[in-house]
């Protein structure tokens, strides 16, 4: 009677899990067996042209992901070797990518939250910097690379700079948007109970936007290992971004599609580790 | 003249009209006394003010003209001599039952340790019967319970005057009459001063000491204080047996069905103070019954003309 509901009983998760995989391996083998399949016009006799480079193709062909595979695994049993500044390890090129996005990030949160709180609180602050705020906010940030070289006249704090100003707009935003946004009846509480500013700030208002703050927060680290990326292909030296543009340099096309995966793991870790802080602070109303 | 507990005089609350209309006047020469331990509710249509008087005598809001007073100061903003039950409970939302009610209490007694907050809570707690769901979050406590929480945290800060702002206005009629009845057990224990709104008339007679009727409004007033001389302790099962209910009842309900749109139009005499005009139901039924008329049934003309605004003067200062 039910057989359609006994037979595909399995979760919702599982079939999901099981397309997911599907899909790999079939976008994997399509892949891989159009890499491997000769050119057109090839098969059968080889030309003067092949008989001259030896067999070899006319134009470089994309990497298979069998030789992807094998890449990545050497790199990552081994990603902290360090053999000379063109020649690190994936581990550490990351790490000093992350470097500079935490500690740019950082400093942007400890300014962007309390300017956003003062911004969400008085209505004054709020009309005063909102015009610098609604011009500093669409500038690119690597157009103030050039600014920021001159100025700081160091790379490496150069590209922790640009980091700190594309991730301090969506915090600023976000936590005054969340603290002007706090429900009138619970600062009333706040009030009726005689709490200080500072205590209504911390214990009322702090939780209250809490959730709004982080959804900030989030976005902005979205935006900071974006920008991380492409400005270190300008600093150059160091960090997930330089070794991108150095493959590309050195025609490792293998390295190249290897690390591009790696940035998008990376950028999948830190939003999960913010989704994670943001729902220890989520409250249902 | 000896001050009441609190004290409000010519209390008015004015909007200002858009560009060469008049101001729009809420209410305006409220004047009454709360005398200590005393519980008060305030009956009157919507939008007739009821809430600003609260929220002016909780300090969140601000009259247009008169003034408040409480145990001989002016009330210029919020304390925790009063508190405030809201009627959307205004519990915190990120912390538990028992957090909330600690969150009030340690605001009260800053000197006091943990444990003492803790075990101060908890007694509230159980006194209006959540013992068992402290550790819930208010999303998963049901209306009924959130407002209990809402109403320990209030009595367990132990203000001088309690404010209740139509506390069981989103409540099932059950849920209602179990809380009134636990309203009623923490009150007569503390015997704390209570002003409240609701809409309620059964609920105002089992719960009221004087029950204030405002008129509507635009331009209202309180217009009449009832006397509710019910003996104590009262039950929701127990009170409606008494002889004197559905006198008090009817001349309630005729009240806000029939006169409250009337007296609107009635002329303030608007010199000096007037406190509401003390009516006592009981006496004019009486009064109306003896001249043939049904007991406690005030829509024949004569109750009308008897009950109809005189201020009474009573000189200040």
């Amino acid at each position: 009677m039910d057989r359609t509901t006994t037979e595909w009983n399995l979760s919702l998760n599982v079939r999901a899990t099981v397309l997911a995989v599907l899909l790999l391996v079939v976008g994997l083998g399509l892949w891989e067996g159009l890499d491997r399949a000769p050119l057109l016009g090839g098969g059968g006799e080889l030309s003067e042209y092949e008989m001259l480079m030896g067999g070899a193709d006319e134009r470089a062909r994309m990497p298979p992901p069998s030789a992807i595979i094998e890449r990545a695994w050497t790199e990552l049993s081994n990603p902290f070797y360090d053999a000379g500044p063109n020649d690190k390890g994936i581990g550490i090129q990351l790490g000093y990518s992350l470097f500079r996005v935490l500690s740019g990030y950082l400093a942007a949160a400890m300014i962007a939250i309390p300017v956003g709180f003062l911004i969400g609180m008085s209505p004054l602050m709020y009309k005063a910097l909102n015009p610098y705020i609604q011009v500093l906010r669409p500038i690119s940030p690597l157009a103030w690379m050039p600014l920021a070289l001159f100025i700081i006249r160091d790379s490496e704090a150069s590209a922790i700079f640009v980091i700190f100003i594309c991730s301090i707009w969506p915090m600023l935003l976000n936590t005054a948007f969340g603290v002007a946004g706090v429900r009138r009846d619970w600062v009333n509480v706040a009030r009726t109970h005689e709490l200080s500013p500072l205590k209504t700030a911390f214990k009322v208002i702090l939780p209250a936007a809490a959730p709004t703050i982080l959804t900030g927060m989030r976005i902005s680290i979205g935006i900071a290992w974006l920008v991380i990326v492409a400005a270190e292909m300008l600093v150059g030296g160091t960090g997930i971004g330089y070794y991108v543009w150095n493959e590309w340099n050195n025609l490792d096309l293998t390295s190249v599609i290897f690390s591009i995966l790696m940035i998008g793991v990376v950028g999948m870790l830190l939003d999960l580790a913010l989704s994670s802080i943001a729902r220890l602070v989520t409250y249902q109303e | 003249m000896t001050h009441a507990f609190v004290e409000v005089q010519q209390a008015a609350k004015r909007f200002p009209g858009n560009k060469g209309s008049p101001d729009l006047t809420v209410f305006e020469n409220v004047s009454f006394q709360l005398q200590k331990g005393e519980f008060v509710c305030i009956i009157g249509h919507s939008g007739c003010g009821k809430s600003t008087i609260m929220n002016a005598l909780a300090g969140l809001d601000s009259l247009s003209d008169g003034a408040m007073i409480m145990d001989g100061r002016e009330i210029g903003g919020p304390s925790l001599e009063r508190g405030v039950v809201f009627q959307n409970y205004s519990l915190l939302p990120w912390l538990t039952a028992l957090e909330n009610v600690r969150f009030g209490v340690r605001a009260r007694w800053k000197e006091w340790d943990e444990r003492q907050v803790t075990e101060h809570s908890l007694r509230y707690l159980q006194m209006v019967g959540l013992k068992d769901v402290i550790t819930r979050k208010p999303a998963q406590l049901s209306g009924g319970m959130r407002q209990r929480v809402s109403i320990a945290r209030a009595f367990a800060t132990r203000p001088e005057l309690l404010l209740l702002d139509e506390p069981f206005g989103a409540l099932d009629a059950l849920t209602r009459g179990v809380i009134q009845d636990e309203l009623l057990k923490i009150w007569s224990q503390d015997r704390q001063t209570v002003f409240m709104i609701t809409h309620d008339v059964d609920e105002a007679i089992l719960l009221a000491d004087r029950i204030l009727l405002m008129t509507n409004g635009p331009e209202a007033r309180i217009a009449e204080a009832v006397e509710i001389d019910l003996p104590r302790p009262r039950s929701r099962g127990e009170i409606v047996k008494h002889p004197h209910f559905y006198a008090l009842r009817n001349y309630l309900v005729d009240f806000l069905v029939n006169r409250a749109s009337e007296l609107r139009t009635a002329k303030p005499d608007s010199r000096g103070l007037h406190y509401p005009r003390q009516v006592d139901p009981i006496a004019e039924a009486a009064a109306s019954a003896s001249s043939g008329k049904a007991e406690g049934l005030p829509t024949d003309p004569t109750t009308h003309k008897l009950v109809s605004f005189t201020p009474k003067e009573t000189h200040h200062g």
